[in-house]
C-alpha cells in the first residue's frame, strides 16, 4: 500500500467511527440541503440550466487554446502583466520574484484553492513574508496550521467552542463563543492587516475570454478589499477556469451560488479587468495574472475525462457524497477532496500513488446527479479504477476474477457453491467478524445477506 | 521555447483527440432566460421582486418620490447612527446628499488616503443598476467612486434612480456591454446584500469584512 493509501485507510477508519465528527458534518450538510433545494426550485428549469452550463463548459474546454490567447491579449491590453507557469514550482517562483521586486513584507490573501494546490503559503512564509488569509474560514484553519477541510467551507469541521479557544490562544481575544463576536474579532484583526499589506493575492472563479476579466465570487468582501487596498495584486488562475463570454456569467454566477452555499447569488461577484486605470480613484498600481498548468493539460489529453476540467469548485459533489460525509475532508490528503478530487488528483499528482481514491466511492452516482456542469464523476472513478488496474495489474485479483467467472459460467459448480454457502453461513455465524471468519474484512461493519433457503433452480425442479 | 509556448503546445496536442459530450454550442441569452428564475414581465412586478429579495438579504430598501425626500432620509440615518465623517464620490445624486449632511465628507474621486477612508462611518455611492432577479446592486469603479468606497466603511448607502432597475442578470451584463463597450472599468461588482459569512457552524453573521449594513435608496 502506498503512503497516501495507508493514511486514507487509517483516517477513514478512525473518523467514520467518530460520532461527534459525523454529527458536525451531518448538521452542516442538513442546513445546506434545505437552502440548496429551495434555490434550485427557484429556477424555471434546473435540469435545463445544467445542460446549458455543460454545453458552455464543453465549448470552453475544447477550445481552450483560443480562449486563453484571447484572454491573455485582452488582459495585457489593459496593462495587466500575464505570467505562465507550467508547474507549481514555477508559479511559486514567479510570485516570490514579484514579492522580492516589490520589497513586500505583508501579503494578504483571499480564498484560493489553487494556491493550496501549489503550497504557496508555505513558500512565502519560508521566504520570510507575513502571510494572512482573509476569508474567515481560511483564517481559522491557517491559525490551526491545517489545510482547508472543504472546497467551500474550510472550517466546517470545527465548533464555535473550538474556534473560541483557538482565538483565545492565538489572538488573545475571544469575548464569547457567539459566532458574531468571533467574526468581529477576526474583522478587527484583519482590517489592520489590509491597511498594512503591500500585496494582495487572489484566486479566480472564472476567467472571461471575451472581455479579459477575472471573476471572483465571495460573501465576506475580503476579496474585494484584497483587490482594492494593496499596491500590487496577484491573481493565480488555473488555465481551465475559462468562460468564453461575459454573458455566460448570467448563468454561472447563480448556479455556483445555489450549489456552493444555497444562495440565489453570492454576496460579491466581482470582475477585474486590469490595474487602476487613468481616471479611477484607487486600485492596485500593478496587476499580475499567473496562469497555472500543473498537469491540467494531462487531464485535457484524456478525452474520456476532459469534462472534469469544467469543474467550478462549488463543492456540491462533496456535500452529497456518502464517503465524504463519513470520512471528512482531511482524510483524502489532497487539495481537492470528495468525488471531484478523487477524479482529478490521479491526473494532477500521479495515478500510481492516488488510484486508491477511485475506491473512495460507493458508485451511488449522487455526485454525477448533482454536478451543475454534468461531469460524469462516478464513471470517471470507474475509469480510473480500470486505468489503475491496467497500469499495475494485481495477479491475485486477476486469478480471483477468472476463478469466479469459471464457476459462475458452470451450472453444476454454481449449484454446488450455493448449497455450500448455506452450510457455510450457519458455520460462520458464531465466528462472525472474528479472525476465524474468512469474510471478516467485510463482516466487521456489515451483515452478509442471508442465502436463500431454496434456489430458483431447486424451486423450478420441484414445481415440475 | 518559453513556458507560454510549452503550455499552448501541450493544449494543442491534447485537443488533437476529440471529445464527445455536450456539444450543442454556446447557449443564447434566450435559452439562459428560459431556465433562470422568473422575474415577471412588468416594471411593478420587478420592483416588488427587488423589494422582496432585498428584504431576504437583510438590505434596507426604500423608495422616494423626490430627491429632497431621499436627502432628508439620509440626514435622518446620519443622526440616528451618529455619523461623524462620511465618504462619497463625484456624482450628481451623491454630491447633493453628502453636502446636505453637515458632517465632514471625504471625496474619493481622483484618489484618497486609505486610513482616512477606513475611519469613515459610511460610504455613499451611486450605482450602475439594481437587479430585480437577485436583489443585487451593480457598481463599478466609475459609477461608485473606486474599488474600496463601497466595501471599506461599515455602512454602504446606495443611491439609485428608478430607471436603473433591470430585470435580471443577463440584462445587467448587456447593460455593462452597452455602457462601457471596449473600455471597461477595472472593477465591476454585483453586491448582493451586506457582507456576510457562515464560516462558524454555518450560522449567518453580517459584516464579516465589508459593510455590516447595506441601504438602497431609490428615487
Amino acid at each position: 500500500m502506498t503512503a497516501p493509501a495507508a493514511q486514507f485507510t487509517t483516517d477513514a477508519r478512525r473518523l467514520s467511527a467518530d460520532l461527534r465528527h459525523r454529527g458536525i458534518i451531518q448538521t452542516a450538510m442538513g442546513k445546506y440541503e434545505v437552502v440548496r433545494d429551495q434555490r434550485k426550485a427557484g429556477f424555471q428549469d434546473w435540469q435545463g440550466a445544467r445542460e446549458l452550463a455543460a454545453r458552455t463548459k464543453f465549448q470552453a474546454v475544447n477550445h481552450l487554446g483560443q480562449h486563453l490567447e484571447e484572454l491573455a491579449a485582452k488582459l495585457e491590453a489593459r496593462g495587466t502583466q500575464v505570467h505562465w507557469a507550467g508547474t507549481g514550482a514555477q508559479a511559486r517562483e514567479i510570485i516570490l520574484s514579484i514579492l522580492r521586486e516589490k520589497q513586500a513584507r505583508v501579503v494578504v490573501k483571499s480564498k484560493t484553492m489553487t494556491s493550496e494546490e501549489i503550497h504557496l503559503n508555505h513558500a512565502m512564509v519560508e521566504a520570510g513574508y507575513e502571510v494572512v488569509e482573509s476569508d474567515l474560514g481560511e483564517f481559522i484553519v491557517q491559525l490551526r496550521g491545517e489545510a482547508p477541510y472543504h472546497l467551500v467551507f474550510p472550517s466546517m469541521h470545527l465548533t464555535r467552542g473550538e474556534i473560541k479557544d483557538l482565538f483565545a490562544e492565538k489572538l488573545h481575544d475571544a469575548p464569547s463563543d457567539n459566532p458574531e463576536d468571533l467574526t468581529m474579532v477576526a474583522r478587527r484583526v484583519l482590517r489592520q492587516k489590509y491597511l498594512q499589506a503591500d500585496i494582495g493575492i487572489t484566486g479566480a472563479n472564472f476567467a472571461i475570454a471575451e472581455t479579459g476579466m477575472i471573476s471572483i465570487t465571495e460573501n465576506e468582501g475580503n476579496a474585494r478589499l484584497t483587490a482594492a487596498l494593496p499596491k500590487t495584486m496577484i491573481t493565480l488562475v488555473g488555465i481551465e477556469k475559462i468562460l468564453p463570454r461575459l454573458a455566460d456569467l448570467g448563468l454561472f454566477l447563480p448556479m455556483l451560488a445555489v450549489m456552493g452555499a444555497g444562495q440565489a447569488l453570492t454576496g460579491y461577484n466581482t470582475f477585474y479587468g486590469g490595474p487602476r486605470q487613468p481616471g479611477e480613484s484607487d486600485g492596485p498600481e500593478e496587476f499580475h495574472v499567473v496562469f497555472l498548468d500543473n498537469q491540467r493539460t494531462a487531464l485535457l489529453a484524456d478525452a474520456e475525462q476532459r469534462d472534469a476540467l469544467g469543474c467550478i469548485r462549488c463543492g456540491a459533489c462533496l456535500n452529497v457524497c456518502p464517503i465524504f460525509r463519513n470520512v471528512g475532508g482531511h482524510t483524502y490528503g489532497t487539495t481537492y477532496g470528495g468525488p471531484i478530487g478523487s477524479v482529478i488528483t490521479p491526473h494532477l499528482r500521479g495515478l500510481a500513488e492516488w488510484k486508491h481514491l477511485s475506491d473512495a466511492s460507493s458508485l451511488c452516482g449522487a455526485c454525477t446527479e448533482t454536478c451543475p456542469v454534468k461531469i460524469e464523476l462516478h464513471h470517471h472513478l470507474l475509469q480510473n479504477r480500470r486505468n489503475g488496474a491496467q497500469a499495475n495489474p494485481s495477479r491475485f485479483q486477476k486469478t480471483a476474477f477468472k476463478l469466479f467467472a469459471a464457476m459462475a459460467n458452470n451450472a453444476r459448480w454454481w449449484s454446488l457453491i450455493t448449497q455450500l454457502a448455506r452450510v457455510g453461513q450457519v458455520l460462520q455465524k458464531p465466528v462472525k467478524s472474528t479472525a476465524l471468519d474468512p469474510a471478516s474484512a467485510w463482516t466487521k461493519t456489515r451483515d452478509l445477506p442471508p442465502v436463500a433457503k431454496e434456489s430458483f433452480r431447486e424451486w423450478w425442479k420441484k414445481r415440475k | 521555447m518559453s513556458e507560454r509556448e510549452d503550455i499552448f503546445a501541450r493544449i494543442r496536442e491534447a485537443l488533437s483527440v476529440k471529445a464527445v459530450g455536450h456539444d450543442g454550442g454556446l447557449p443564447s441569452v434566450i435559452e439562459q432566460r428560459s431556465v433562470l428564475p422568473a422575474v415577471g414581465s412588468t416594471e411593478a412586478e420587478q420592483l416588488a421582486l427587488f423589494r422582496k429579495n432585498a428584504a431576504d438579504l437583510r438590505a434596507d430598501f426604500q423608495q422616494f418620490a423626490s430627491e429632497s425626500d431621499l436627502q432628508s432620509s439620509v440626514r435622518e440615518l446620519c443622526q440616528v447612527e451618529g455619523w461623524t465623517k462620511i465618504a462619497t464620490h463625484d456624482g450628481q445624486l451623491a454630491h447633493a446628499v453628502a453636502q446636505s449632511l453637515g458632517v465632514p465628507v471625504l471625496n474619493t474621486t481622483g484618489g484618497y488616503e486609505k486610513h482616512e477612508l477606513a475611519a469613515c462611518d459610511a460610504g455613499i455611492t451611486e450605482c450602475d443598476a439594481l437587479v430585480a432577479q437577485t436583489g443585487s446592486v451593480l457598481v463599478t469603479t466609475l459609477s461608485a467612486g473606486g474599488r474600496a468606497l463601497s466595501c471599506l466603511p461599515p455602512h454602504h448607502v446606495v443611491l439609485a434612480r428608478k430607471e436603473q432597475l433591470v430585470s435580471d442578470l443577463p440584462a445587467a451584463l448587456e447593460l455593462l456591454q452597452r455602457k462601457y463597450g471596449r473600455k471597461y472599468p477595472s472593477m465591476i461588482s454585483f453586491i448582493t446584500g451586506p457582507s456576510r459569512t457562515g464560516d462558524i457552524e454555518r450560522i449567518l453573521v453580517l459584516g464579516a469584512h465589508g459593510p455590516k449594513k447595506l441601504t438602497i435608496l431609490m428615487v
